[in-house]
C-alpha cells in the first residue's frame, strides 16, 4: 500500500471543488441545496444538504464508474489489499447479497454456516440456490454459535462435490473465527469459491495482530461493513474480490438491484473513511483493542459476569478471536443478555449493540472515550448489585439444526397459511423468524418447525427480544406451508 | 483597552467579565483549561469556557458542600471528594478534627497542577498529611469501594463535559455502594432557571431519588453560574439534613464562616414553588 496514493479521496475531492463551484442545480435532488426543504436543512445542517447531489460527469456515477468514483475504488483495493473494490449504498446487506449471486444459481447449492446473516438467506430466495448449512459447534454454557470446523466444512464438500461456494463469517457477531486459510485450500481444491461475510471485519485489514482478513486468507469475495468498525455512515459497504474474479461480471449483479441515485452522502464517507483507515488504522485499532481488553478485565472482576476473549480459542471451532468484540455472558447474574441490554439503556442512558437470550455486545470503535467504558463497567456493576437473581429456569440460547426441507425460494413463494406460533411445530415455515439484532435467523423459509423451535420463539419474545421476519407484526402467527 | 472574557448560558444569554490579563492557557487529555484576573472576580479559572470558580464566589460552593452534611452527620471520619482537584472543598473540611482521612479523586493532573501553581492557598488544602490525592477517573475509583465512607462530595459541576459519567445512575449507585450504612452524598445539583439546564436538573434528582432513601435538594446564590442560582443535593441512607441537623453541636465548634450558617441551613432546604413542583414531579413513577 502506498501511503502517499492513500492521502488522497478522489470522491471528497471533487465534492469539495463542486461546492465551491455554486453549481444552480436544474436537477434533482429536488430540495435543491436545502432550500426546498428547510426543517432538514436545520436538523442535518446546511452543508450536509448541500453536499447531497447527483451524479453528474465531474462526480461520476456509481453505476458505471469511470473518474472520481472509479479512482476511489482503485485506491479501496489497494488499501485492503483486494484485486478491485466496490463502494457499496445498500448495506453490507447488498454487498453479501451481490456475493452470493454472483456465484450462485437457480439450483446451485452453496454451503454455509447456519449462524449466517439473513441477508445471505434472503439471497437464495432471489436466486432459488440451495443452502447447505454446516452445523456450527455450541458453547453450551455461553449459549452461542460457534465457527465452522474444518472437518465439518470438509463432510458437506465430499457430501456434496457439486457446491459451488463456501460462506464464512469472518468474524461472526461474538468476534468468533474460523480457520478461514484452511477453509479456502479445501474449497479452492474442490473448484468452489470462498465468499466471506465480513461484516463485522473491516478492522481485520487495518489492526495489528488482529484474525486475518478474508483476502488475505485468499477468499474470493470479501463483505465489508464500513460503516460498524470503519467509521463511515450507516448504509455504506464495501465489496472486495480477490484476483480472477470478474469484475465486469460483478458490477452487473450490483447493478439488478442497486439504486441509480447513489447517496454522495455515503459515497464521501467511504472515500474519506478509506483514507482514515489506511493512513491511521493500525494505530486506531491498537487504541480499540486496548479499550477493549481493559473493559474485559474491569467487568470480570466485577464477578458474575464472563467478558470472553481469546480464551476461548480452540483451534478448532474457535480458530482465532477478534479482540475488538466485547462479548460479556450475563446469565450468571441471573439475567438474561436482552434483560441486561434494556437496563442498559433504561435505567442507565447506556445503548449497546445487543443482548441475546445469554450475552450482550457493546460495540466498543475508533469514536470511543475511556470514560464511556467507565460508565459502561460501572453500570455493569452497578447492575449487579441492584438487579442480580437466581439463575434456576434460565434458558441458554442452544443451537437448534435445522430440517431444510425445501429451498428457500420455493418456500417464500408457496402457498402458506397462517397459524399461531405454538401450533405451528411440525409445519414448514414459509418465513424468517429472528431476533434483530444480530439478525441470524431462528427459522428460514423452508426449514421445518419443530417443538424445540417453537419453545425458544416464545421465550426469546418473553425475555423481550425483538422479533422480526414475520408477516404478523406481533409475531404471534407464523405463515407455513399449506 | 478592553478585554472580555464571555461564557454562554444558555444559546441566548450569557455572563461577561472583563479581564485584566489571562494567567494561564492549556489543554488536558480531558479538557481546555484557561485561568484569568479579572477586577470584579479576582482571578477565575475557566474549563472548556465555563467558568468553574472564582476567588470571589468559590467560598459559596466550598462551605455548602461542607458544611451542610458536617452539621448533620454526628461524626464523620473518612470523607471522599469527587473532582474538587482546586482543594477548596477539602481545605474548608480540614477545619474539623474529627476527620480522619480525605480522599481527593481528580481525573485532570493538570488542573490540579494549575491550581497549586496559581492558586497556593486554595490549593494547600491538598497537602495536609489528611488529605490524599488519586489521579483517577470517578467512577473507577469508586468501582471496588464498599462501606468505607461517611460523607462524599461530588464537587463536579458538569454533566455534559468529561465528568458526564459523575451524573449517572451508575455513578449514584457506586456511591450508595462506597458509603457506610448512615453515610451521606452531596453533589451539584446544576441550575434549574433556565430551560437549557432544567432536564439536566430533573434528570439528577430522579436517579438519585430513585437510588438513597432519603434525597433532598437546596440552594445557594452564586453569581458566576447560570442565572446566579445554583441548587445542591443531599443524598443519605440515614440522616434526614432538617430532623437531624444539630446546630448548636456545630455552632460549639466555632468554624469560620462567610456564607454558611445554623440559620441558613434550614432556609437552604425552602425552594422556590417551580423548583420544588419539578423535583417532586420527577419523584413521581
Amino acid at each position: 500500500m502506498n501511503k502517499e496514493d492513500q492521502k488522497r479521496a478522489p470522491i471528497y475531492e471533487a465534492l469539495e471543488s463542486f461546492k465551491k463551484k455554486r453549481v444552480v442545480p436544474f436537477d434533482v435532488p429536488g430540495h435543491k441545496r436545502g432550500r426546498g426543504n428547510p426543517e432538514l436543512a436545520q436538523l442535518l445542517g446546511e452543508k450536509c444538504v448541500g453536499l447531497d447531489v447527483n451524479s453528474m460527469k465531474p462526480l461520476d456515477n456509481l453505476c458505471h464508474p469511470v473518474s472520481v468514483i472509479r479512482d476511489a475504488e482503485e485506491l479501496a483495493a489497494e488499501a485492503f489489499g483486494a484485486a478491485e473494490a466496490f463502494l457499496m449504498v445498500g448495506g453490507t446487506t447488498s454487498a453479501v447479497q451481490s456475493m452470493i449471486l454472483s456465484v450462485c444459481k437457480a439450483g446451485d447449492k452453496i454451503i454455509l454456516p447456519r449462524n449466517v446473516h439473513k441477508s445471505a438467506i434472503n439471497a437464495l430466495v432471489l436466486c432459488g440456490a440451495l443452502p447447505v448449512y454446516v452445523n456450527p459447534e455450541v458453547n453450551s454454557t455461553l449459549g452461542i454459535s460457534l465457527g465452522m470446523e474444518i472437518s465439518q466444512v470438509e463432510k458437506a464438500i465430499m457430501e456434496n462435490p457439486d457446491a459451488v461456494a463456501v460462506l464464512v463469517n469472518n468474524p461472526t457477531y461474538y468476534g468468533i473465527c474460523s480457520d478461514i486459510r484452511s477453509i479456502v485450500n479445501l474449497a479452492h481444491a474442490h473448484g468452489m469459491k470462498v465468499l466471506a461475510d465480513e461484516a463485522h471485519g473491516t478492522h481485520l485489514y487495518f489492526g495489528k495482530d488482529l484474525p486475518v482478513s478474508g483476502i488475505a486468507a485468499g477468499a474470493d469475495m470479501a463483505a465489508i461493513s464500513m460503516h460498524k468498525s470503519g467509521g463511515s455512515l450507516t448504509q455504506s459497504s464495501m465489496l472486495l474480490l480477490n484476483k480472477g474474479v470478474n469484475r465486469d461480471y460483478v458490477r452487473q449483479i450490483i447493478n439488478l438491484t442497486q439504486t441509480t441515485s447513489a447517496s454522495y452522502l455515503l459515497l464521501s464517507s467511504l472515500d474519506i473513511s478509506r483514507r482514515n483507515l489506511a493512513l491511521r488504522g493500525e494505530e486506531s485499532f491498537a487504541k480499540v483493542v486496548e479499550m477493549a481488553e481493559y473493559a474485559r478485565e474491569e467487568i470480570n472482576s466485577i464477578g458474575g459476569y464472563y467478558a470472553y476473549g481469546r480464551d476461548l480459542i480452540n483451534g478448532t471451532s474457535i480458530f482465532d478471536y477478534d479482540v475488538t468484540k466485547l462479548s460479556v455472558f450475563t446469565l450468571g447474574i441471573g439475567l438474561a443478555g436482552i434483560e441486561v441490554y434494556d437496563l442498559l439503556r433504561d435505567e442507565y442512558d447506556i445503548q449497546i449493540e445487543f443482548g441475546d437470550i445469554c450475552n450482550i455486545l457493546a460495540y466498543i470503535s475508533i469514536g470511543d472515550r475511556i470514560q464511556d467504558i467507565e460508565r459502561l463497567v460501572g453500570a455493569l456493576a452497578d447492575i449487579e448489585r441492584l438487579y442480580k437473581k437466581d439463575r434456576s429456569g434460565m434458558l441458554s440460547g442452544e443451537y437448534i439444526a435445522p430440517k431444510v426441507e425445501i429451498s428457500p425460494q420455493k418456500a417464500f413463494y408457496s402457498s402458506k397459511v397462517s397459524v399461531p406460533v405454538k401450533k405451528a411445530a411440525g409445519k414448514i415455515s414459509g418465513e424468517f423468524v429472528m431476533c434483530y439484532p444480530p439478525g441470524i435467523p431462528i427459522l428460514a423459509p423452508g426449514e421445518r418447525i419443530t417443538e424445540e423451535i417453537v419453545e425458544y420463539i416464545v421465550y426469546a419474545k418473553e425475555k423481550g427480544c425483538s422479533m422480526q421476519g414475520t408477516e404478523d407484526p406481533a409475531v404471534e402467527h407464523l405463515m407455513v406451508l399449506i | 483597552m478592553e478585554i472580555w472574557f464571555s461564557e454562554l448560558h444558555t444559546s441566548n444569554v450569557k455572563l461577561s467579565v472583563r479581564i485584566d490579563k489571562q494567567l494561564f492557557s492549556g489543554e488536558s487529555e480531558y479538557q481546555r483549561i484557561d485561568v484569568f484576573e479579572s477586577q470584579e472576580f479576582g482571578k477565575f479559572v475557566a474549563l472548556d469556557g465555563d467558568i468553574v470558580f472564582s476567588e470571589k464566589d468559590e467560598f459559596i460552593y466550598d462551605e455548602m458542600v461542607t458544611h451542610v452534611p458536617m452539621a448533620v452527620h454526628p461524626c464523620v471520619k473518612r470523607v471522599l471528594i469527587i473532582g474538587g482537584g482546586d482543594g477548596g472543598v477539602a481545605k474548608e473540611l480540614l477545619q474539623y478534627t474529627s476527620i480522619e482521612s480525605i480522599d481527593v479523586v481528580e481525573t485532570d493532573k493538570l488542573f490540579v497542577d494549575v491550581c497549586k501553581d496559581i492558586f497556593p492557598e486554595v490549593a494547600c488544602g491538598l497537602l495536609d498529611p489528611r488529605v490524599k490525592v488519586y489521579y483517577d477517573d470517578g467512577l473507577r475509583f469508586l468501582r471496588n469501594k464498599r462501606e468505607e465512607y461517611d460523607l462524599i462530595i461530588n464537587d463536579s459541576t458538569d454533566p455534559f463535559g468529561h465528568t458526564e459519567g459523575l451524573f449517572t445512575k451508575e455513578f449514584y449507585g457506586s456511591c450508595y455502594k462506597a458509603l457506610k450504612s448512615d453515610g451521606i452524598m452531596v453533589y451539584q445539583h446544576g441550575s434549574p432557571f433556565y430551560d437549557e439546564d432544567e432536564d439536566a436538573c430533573r434528570s439528577m434528582h430522579r436517579k438519585v431519588y430513585r437510588s438513597f432513601p432519603i434525597s433532598r435538594v437546596y440552594q445557594a446564590h452564586i453569581p458566576t453560574c447560570p442565572s446566579g442560582y445554583w441548587l445542591f443535593g443531599f443524598a443519605s441512607k440515614k440522616y434526614h439534613p432538617i430532623n437531624d441537623f444539630k446546630p448548636e453541636a456545630w455552632k460549639k465548634l466555632k468554624i469560620e464562616t462567610w456564607y454558611y450558617t445554623a440559620n441558613l441551613h434550614m432556609g437552604a432546604f425552602m425552594l422556590p414553588k417551580y423548583v420544588e413542583d419539578l423535583l417532586e414531579e420527577e419523584e413521581k413513577e
